[in-house]
């Protein structure tokens, strides 16, 4: 095929993937009545801020705006990514760095727990929250974010911390540093860059994740940005431009760290460490 | 969410001798990770099948301040034997066979087209697909509700556009709006797989890329030589040599379109739209909306499951077959 017939085909491609994306964006700067004259007008011809406003310190419920939704969310993934980074990190040091009995198991079953619908869990996850006494809480979701972000996360960062060359753990313990010593000042700060794209990745699992909030969530003042989402704008009769402007604040934050994990953030820490 | 990069990749695997006598100290740094998937992964997987085994009508049960009345088989017998269940059983069958079909075709077209791209042309062209990728379910499926919208919708707006007389001959309707894209459930099932593959089909193009970067050039460039078209060098050379990548794409593929939740949920505004259920929403309506029937559901979700499962097996098997633990 021809140069151009590719670079054609190439924009057809970009055009599907990025349209609803461009739509949403261009959606949530448009005023009320550009947006109800309807018509593919693909930008704003005169950029509003009006939904945002809406949406950012109008009432959803008496004294509860948007921004509260958006801080119990902060708050669930941001325990969420430490809690489950931490977990994660102690035990990618420990497949990767030690040999032991059923080492191999684990690494099958930190593959086969993958594969669980999680869909499937909800019933007795639903049983165990209640017992737990932990229903209607943000907790109970951060305990059920750790369990299903940390199997991918233990997964993705035992390739960063085999990649720490051992040669540096090595010097620093002939030099007489401790396990712990080494644990802090080698390993950790060389996987730091593995760490954060572990992070991030656990950040999107518990900033995107609906059906289990949806289920744990009774009181409407915790909810996250999803149940909240489909709560007040799922409804018919939908005021498409606050509803556009939800959904980009709530995406944005995914799109940023999604592209930051993308490039794998290669770092020449490790690198450069040992000489020759 | 899994980066192509977890089954791409082959960390080495730990080699050093002077960690061997190491005792205890791998068991305590794994326990934390062991307890917490024990707890929130296996046991409400066991849990699940125990509560498919009972009759549980009530969140006061959920809570064990009321007997478990045991039900045996019953609540399999149920399901089974619904006629209602089959239909969600071939709604979800077919759908997820369309979706894995579509979503790979599209998927590794997609990703042939990034390899051949110009530099900055593929840069460009994987960007807009990552962004696609990235975008959460939930504020994707929405945009395409808001795109779809009876009103004020694009699509609408777009078959309004059509002369009237064209869209009365192929349509039998000139003025759409109004028109309730998401009511019929073959409409409601294309949007859906319309919605599910665009979300989708970016993982396999970026993978399928990394695969096809991973190929000597030089057994392309022969079949060239010897004057294969591009069909016959994908039939013949590329894909014998991907297939293990294939193989796990299809397999993930069909996991993921098998337990679709979100975008339905979304799309059909709640989990009312009884003709267009599909095994997991199916199992969640059961369960959580009024009356509850937790053992019922529980049995669904079992069911899906075990079919899970099945997809499963075969995908440990092959990745055992290629990756070094």
């Amino acid at each position: 095929m021809r140069r151009s017939a590719l670079n054609l085909l190439g924009l057809l491609v970009a055009a599907f993937a990025v349209f609803p994306v461009v739509w949403m964006v261009a959606t949530s700067f448009k005023s009320t009545p550009e947006i109800f004259s309807g018509g593919p007008v693909p930008f704003p011809r005169h950029p509003t801020l009006d939904h945002y406003r809406t949406i950012l310190t109008g009432d959803l419920i008496p004294g509860v705006t948007f921004v509260d939704f958006f801080r119990n969310s902060v708050l669930v993934a941001v325990a969420t990514v430490v809690l489950s980074g931490l977990i994660a990190l102690l035990a990618a040091t420990a497949v990767s760095r030690f040999r032991f009995r059923f080492r191999t198991s684990i690494l099958i079953m930190l593959l086969v727990v993958q594969m669980i619908p999680l869909e499937a869990l909800v019933i007795p996850l639903f049983l165990m929250i209640q017992r737990l006494g932990l229903y209607d809480t943000l907790a109970s979701l951060v305990l059920t974010y750790v369990g299903f972000s940390l199997p991918f996360a233990v997964w993705m960062l035992r390739g960063f911390v085999a990649a720490v060359p051992v040669e540096l753990e090595e010097a620093a313990a002939i030099d007489g540093a401790s396990r712990a010593q080494i644990f802090r000042r080698i390993l950790l700060p060389l996987v730091a860059p593995g760490l954060a794209a572990t992070s991030i990745f656990s950040f999107i699992v518990a900033w995107n994740e609906l059906i289990f909030a949806l289920t744990f969530l009774n009181d409407q003042t915790r909810y996250t940005l999803p149940v909240a989402m489909t709560f007040f704008f799922g409804r018919d009769d939908t005021a498409w431009g606050p509803v556009m402007a939800a959904s980009t604040l709530l995406t944005i934050p995914v799109l940023i760290f999604f592209l930051v994990v993308q490039r794998r953030m290669v770092s020449g820490l490790a690198a450069g460490a040992i000489k020759g | 969410m899994t980066a192509p990069d977890a089954f791409l990749t082959r960390p080495a695997p730990p080699a050093r001798s002077f960690r061997r006598g190491a005792g205890r100290v791998p068991y305590l740094l794994l326990l934390p990770c062991l307890l917490v998937i024990g707890a929130l992964l296996l046991w409400p997987l066991g849990q699940v099948v125990v509560m498919s085994l009972y009759d549980l009508d009530s969140v006061r049960q959920v809570r064990g301040q009321r007997p478990w009345p045991f039900a045996g088989l019953a609540n399999y017998r149920e399901v089974l034997t619904d006629p209602f269940f089959h239909t969600v059983l071939r709604n979800t069958v077919l759908f997820a066979v369309a979706n894995v079909v579509l979503t790979m075709v599209l998927g590794t077209l997609v990703g042939l087209l990034l390899h051949r791209l110009g530099r900055r042309m593929a840069a460009f062209v994987g960007g807009c697909v990552l962004l696609a990728w990235a975008t959460p379910a939930l504020t994707g499926t929405i945009t395409w509700k808001w795109i779809f919208d009876d009103t004020n919708g694009l699509v609408t707006w777009l078959f309004n556009a059509l002369p009237d007389g064209l869209s009365s001959a192929l349509f039998g309707r000139s003025d759409w709006t109004g028109y309730g894209w998401f009511n019929a459930p073959l409409s409601f099932f294309s949007i859906l797989t319309l919605v599910v593959v665009w979300h989708s089909f970016p993982f396999i193009a970026v993978s399928v890329l990394a695969g096809l970067k991973s190929l000597p050039s030089e057994l392309l460039e022969a079949a060239r030589v010897d004057g294969a078209g591009p069909w016959r060098s994908f039939w013949s050379i590329t894909f014998p040599l991907l297939r293990p990548v294939f193989g796990i794409l299809v397999v993930l593929s069909t996991i993921w379109d098998f337990k679709v939740f979100t975008q339905q949920y979304v799309l059909a505004g709640g989990t009312q739209d009884r003709p267009t259920f599909m095994l997991s929403i199916y199992s969640y309506a059961t369960a959580f909306s009024p009356p509850p029937k937790y053992g019922l559901g529980a049995t669904i979700a079992v069911v899906l499951t075990v079919i899970l499962l099945i997809v499963t097996g075969v995908y440990v098997r092959s990745l055992l077959k290629q990756e070094e633990l």
